[in-house]
């Protein structure tokens, strides 16, 4: 009836996991409570949990991300107290199984449920308002494609609680990732997890690519295309080729799991080596997901607050699309040491080098960028210097790995950990928060604040060195990663280092947090009525903050490549239309929502193996979706009226300012 | 599928431009779809590849294929895609009963050759050759196993099409929905081409 | 593109001939079909063709069975309505070819380096 599934899931003995059952029960019931108390639940239903509408699903995701970012780093922050209290025969406070769960859990958060959500977010709000279009191309498969996201990192965090997670390592290598060496469930909340958001993935980036390709203003030719939504085309590019692959991989171990199959096995001929190639097939370009965005997005604040157009458009989009295609020909540079060979490394090894080429001519582009600008320090420029600091060292390392004869040195060694952390965090993490600093008011219509943004800032960065530049002399040392305890005392005063690097990232976390809880505090003061609080470049600014649910009342037709900077030039920005046409606009629905919460349910009974549940739920989904297939009243037009009405209170606002037209602009009109 | 699109710009806001720009945007989403889907097949193929000489002491693929049993099964299939070709030309003339009729052949078949494989499959786990026994029989399981699943969420969707044709009509919607099926199912017989090509065919050279 | 959205009524129906086909095409790329299977199968099964060339021929009457339901069935082509279809086919088919091909170099050359016993050191040494 249960399958696997009894009361001795729960590991009631372990005190650490209780105690983040307690707070965790305790925050989630004061949630709710709250919600009901103030009579939120119709309010979060109409509005966000059945919401089409990009802006918001892209907020939801970023949501997601911090949410899980608290997950994540509490991981992080175990495993750095475990390694300053674990040396020379202290076995620390985390034992083994444990802390191999942690940094498995720590490694598949921060990927898939906080970089993820994060870049999927961000592409969100901006792509689709700066090409000047409605929403995306399949809102309602929008929907669905969050939600399911949401029940992954949900699966990740039940694990915890019920059953365990997978103690193998974020990429799950087999055999121990076989049923032989993981007989508990943790692999396989790890697998449904990654499938169910993986599949949320996939839709996304199909759903932004035909988006980007069909639903560009007229005379937006790729050309004329905002560097951010050239990077989000090629990233949404690589997600549709290789999230399948993941797909297909994460089923073949399923298989061994669940059907006594031997793709990977030691036994009956499987090839666990397969599982390390394909799983890197993906893997390698996932990376290149996560940061392309990133590099779009710090292109447009560094043009923004240099006031200058961006250096090199065309070289930019060019080590994009170079930086895309070579992505999938350096897989193999994650197992030189497999034993492939030497031509086989040599020709990985180089590749890997040649695409420090392209990520290097970016690098040039920003600097030359603000070369003479009259570069404005807001947070995202610190973010952006910081990023180009830290992100120049961590791409050197990289090239150092590209060696196979250093890599069989560095393998698996802490080196590689600061590496990987040196990029990730410099690049994604650093470019994720610039870029909410930045899009933020698009949003919500406010600034953030200046002071606790740019505390945020400084503890990540003095931090980020603190923790992980200890972690390439460990590495150099030899020590190896996942270590949970140690015998070499020549290590411990690094990784106490380490440790209170981790508590200043906190600090630059809790300074994130205090800065959205201020900054709401004081919205009204921060209000952003222009719609261009940072005098920018691109076409999103053109419209109203927040930005009306359809984005543009007119859709305006592109002549530049900078056409928000164009029109204030030649003073054409902000000028009332004629008149106004009805809006062709998709409905709230609760499909998507249904068919992921259903989905769970499938999942949940696939791991405990429940198989009438999992029945009942796949049921489910089908009739939930082929019902959904015949509803014929998914869009409605907003009327002209409403339209005006909406855009007079606008223009009302604008009117309320006594200059529009920043000043410098004023000048630039004046010469 | 069932998404809506929205136009984009404003002289398209009459209804007919409006849902003509839905039609060919939810097409491309969908090729794109079909070309994400041609990658899982890319990795079967890939690890079949590379696992397909690892029979453990179990039997290889010419102990145990039948070609001329493959031969029909690829007939079916080969037929099934000519009568959903007649099937989306009768349609595009918007003649309902034809369109029924070419369709409902088209599922009786794609439905024939399921349980030929269902077949074949039962018949080989009966012996004691199930996907078990070696990475070789793993990976010819998963990668026919795959294209059967396929076939079969083709059949089901081919049934809520006859459905909805028989509701709606040939309209606007419907006719989407068949364009997108239509390219899947094609997509399904060039998976088979390499199928009996790389898997069957190949352990006979 | 976003330029080919506006393309005028007669240019639709131009375009529509040409994605969508007829039933003499249909009918040609069914025959054509049934002939390279036949072909493909005959290949194996009958012993006119030597073991050496088989392997050879069935790839080759795979790719052009694949390319005449490409064009017949399902009407890639360089027409303008198809054409980013087609780029977007072509794209998938260098993608598969990188993994497979890629897979099976970087496995094959595992195999073959990490199957010591069947190799002497100077073989080793010598291995490309």
């Amino acid at each position: 009836m249960f399958g696997k599934l009894s009361l001795d899931a729960i590991p009631f003995n372990e005190p650490i996991i209780m105690g983040t059952l307690l707070v965790v029960s305790i925050l989630a019931a004061a949630l709710l409570g709250a919600i009901t108390y103030f009579r939120q639940w119709g309010y979060l239903w109409r509005e966000w949990l059945t919401s089409v509408d990009h802006k918001r699903i892209g907020t939801m995701y970023i949501i997601l991300a911090l949410v899980m970012l608290l997950r994540g780093f509490s991981d992080a922050i175990m495993m750095r107290a475990q390694q300053a209290i674990a040396a020379s025969g202290n076995a620390g406070y985390l034992p083994p199984h444990h802390y191999d769960q942690i940094f498995t859990a720590h490694g598949v958060i921060m990927i898939f449920f906080v970089a993820t959500p994060l870049i999927l977010g961000l592409m969100n709000v901006v792509v689709p308002l700066q090409i000047g279009a409605r929403d995306v191309a399949f809102p309602f498969l929008n929907q669905l494609s969050f939600w399911l996201s949401v029940v992954g990192a949900v699966l990740v965090m039940l694990s915890m609680f019920v059953g365990d997670f997978a103690a193998t390592g974020w990429v799950a290598y087999p055999p121990l990732s076989e049923l032989g060496y993981s007989p508990t469930v943790g692999v396989d909340y790890y697998i449904w997890s990654l499938q169910v958001s993986g599949l949320g993935t996939l839709l996304t980036g199909i759903n932004l690519l035909v988006t980007i390709l069909r639903m560009r203003a007229p005379g937006m030719n790729l050309m004329k295309m905002p560097v951010f939504t050239w990077t989000a085309l090629i990233t949404n590019v690589l997600i549709i080729a290789v999230f399948p692959v993941l797909t297909a991989t994460l089923a073949l171990l399923t298989a061994d799991r669940y059907l006594g199959m031997h793709f990977f096995t030691n036994e009956a001929g499987g090839n666990a080596m397969m599982y390390i190639n394909l799983i890197w097939v993906w893997g390698h370009p996932e990376v290149y997901i996560l940061i392309l965005p990133c590099f779009g997005a710090f292109s447009e604040i560094i043009a923004t607050f240099s006031g200058k157009p961006l250096f090199g458009y065309k070289s930019m989009v060019y080590a994009t699309a170079s930086i895309g295609i070579l992505s999938f020909f350096v897989w193999l540079h994650h197992f030189f040491t497999m034993g492939s060979g030497a031509n086989v490394n040599a020709f990985f090894g180089i590749m890997t080098s040649i695409i420090s080429i392209p990520t290097g001519v970016k690098l040039f582009n920003w600097l030359f960028t603000m070369f003479r600008g009259r570069v404005r320090y807001h947070q995202s420029t610190l973010w952006t210097i910081g990023f180009m600091c830290t992100f120049a060292i961590g791409g050197m390392t990289g090239v150092l790995l590209a060696v196979p004869g250093a890599d069989f040195v560095l393998h698996n060694s802490l080196f590689l950990v600061a590496h990987f952390h040196n990029v990730i965090i410099g690049g994604v993490v650093f470019g994720s928060l610039a870029a909410i600093s930045f899009w933020f008011p698009k949003v919500f219509g406010f600034t953030l604040h200046e002071g606790w943004g740019k505390a945020s800032f400084w503890c990540w960065l003095i931090g980020f060195y603190l923790a992980f530049m200890p972690l390439y002399i460990l590495g150099f040392d030899g020590m190896t990663r996942r270590m949970n305890h140690y015998d070499n005392p020549d290590w411990h005063p690094w990784l106490v280092v380490a440790f209170v690097g981790a508590v200043v990232i906190f600090m630059g976390i809790l300074s994130t947090l205090i800065m959205f809880f201020v900054s709401v505090r004081q919205r009204h003061e921060n209000r952003d009525l222009t719609g261009d609080p940072w005098n920018a470049r691109s076409l999103e600014w053109a419209t109203s903050s927040p930005a009306p649910f359809y984005n543009f009342a007119v859709i305006p037709t592109i002549t530049s490549l900078e056409q928000h900077w164009e029109n204030k030039v030649t003073g054409h920005a902000y000028e009332k239309p004629d008149h106004y046409e009805p809006i062709h606009m998709p409905r709230n629905t609760g499909d998507g929502f249904i068919i992921a919460a259903f989905s769970l349910g499938l999942s949940f009974a696939l791991v405990w193996h429940i198989w009438a549940l999992a029945l009942v739920s796949l049921a489910a989904i089908l009739v939930t979706f082929v019902a959904r297939t015949y509803n014929r009243n998914t869009d409605y037009y907003v009327p002209a009226s409403e339209v005006a009405r909406i855009e007079n209170e606008r223009f009302a606002r604008l009117a309320t300012i006594t200059q529009v037209v920043p000043p410098s602009l004023r000048q630039h009109e004046a010469a | 599928m069932s998404s809506t699109t929205l136009s984009m710009t404003p002289d398209h806001a009459t209804h007919d431009h409006a849902s003509h720009d839905a039609s060919s945007t939810t097409k491309l989403g969908f090729w794109v779809y079909v070309m994400s889907d041609c990658l899982i097949f890319a990795v079967l193929f890939a690890t079949f590849g590379v696992l397909a000489g690892n029979t453990a002491n179990g039997p290889a693929g010419h102990d145990i294929f039948s070609l001329p049993y493959v031969a029909t099964e690829t007939m079916l299939l080969l037929l099934s895609s000519f009568t959903f070709g007649a099937g989306m030309l009768s349609a595009r003339s918007g003649r309902r009963a034809p369109v029924l009729g070419w369709l409902i052949v088209t599922l009786l078949l794609g439905a024939t050759f399921v349980g030929m494989e269902i077949h074949e499959f039962a018949a080989l786990i009966h012996d004691g050759t199930g996907p078990d026994v070696s990475a070789f029989l793993s990976a010819y399981f998963t990668l026919v196993g795959t294209h059967g699943l396929h076939v079969s969420l083709g059949i089901l969707w081919l049934g809520v099409m006859l459905h909805q044709i028989y509701h709606y009509g040939l309209d606007e919607v419907v006719m989407r929905r068949l364009s997108c099926l239509s390219l899947f199912w094609h997509f399904l017989d060039l998976v088979w081409i390499c199928v009996f090509t790389f898997v069957y065919l190949r352990e006979f050279v | 593109m976003s330029t080919s959205l506006s393309h005028h009524a007669t240019a639709h129906a131009h375009a529509d001939a040409e994605a969508h086909g007829d039933m003499k095409s249909y009918f040609i790329g069914f025959v054509l079909s049934l002939a390279l299977t036949a072909a493909s199968f005959g290949t194996v099964m009958s012993p006119i063709v030597p073991h050496a060339w088989r392997l050879g021929s069935i790839v080759a009457l795979c790719v052009a069975q694949l390319l005449v339901q490409l064009s017949y069935f399902l009407h890639l082509g360089t027409a303008k309505s198809q054409a980013q279809n087609t780029a977007i086919f072509v794209c998938t088919g260098f993608l598969i070819a990188v993994v497979v091909a890629g897979s099976l170099w970087v496995m094959h050359n595992a195999d073959v380096n990490m199957m010591p016993d069947s190799m002497s050191v100077q073989a080793a040494l010598h291995h490309v």
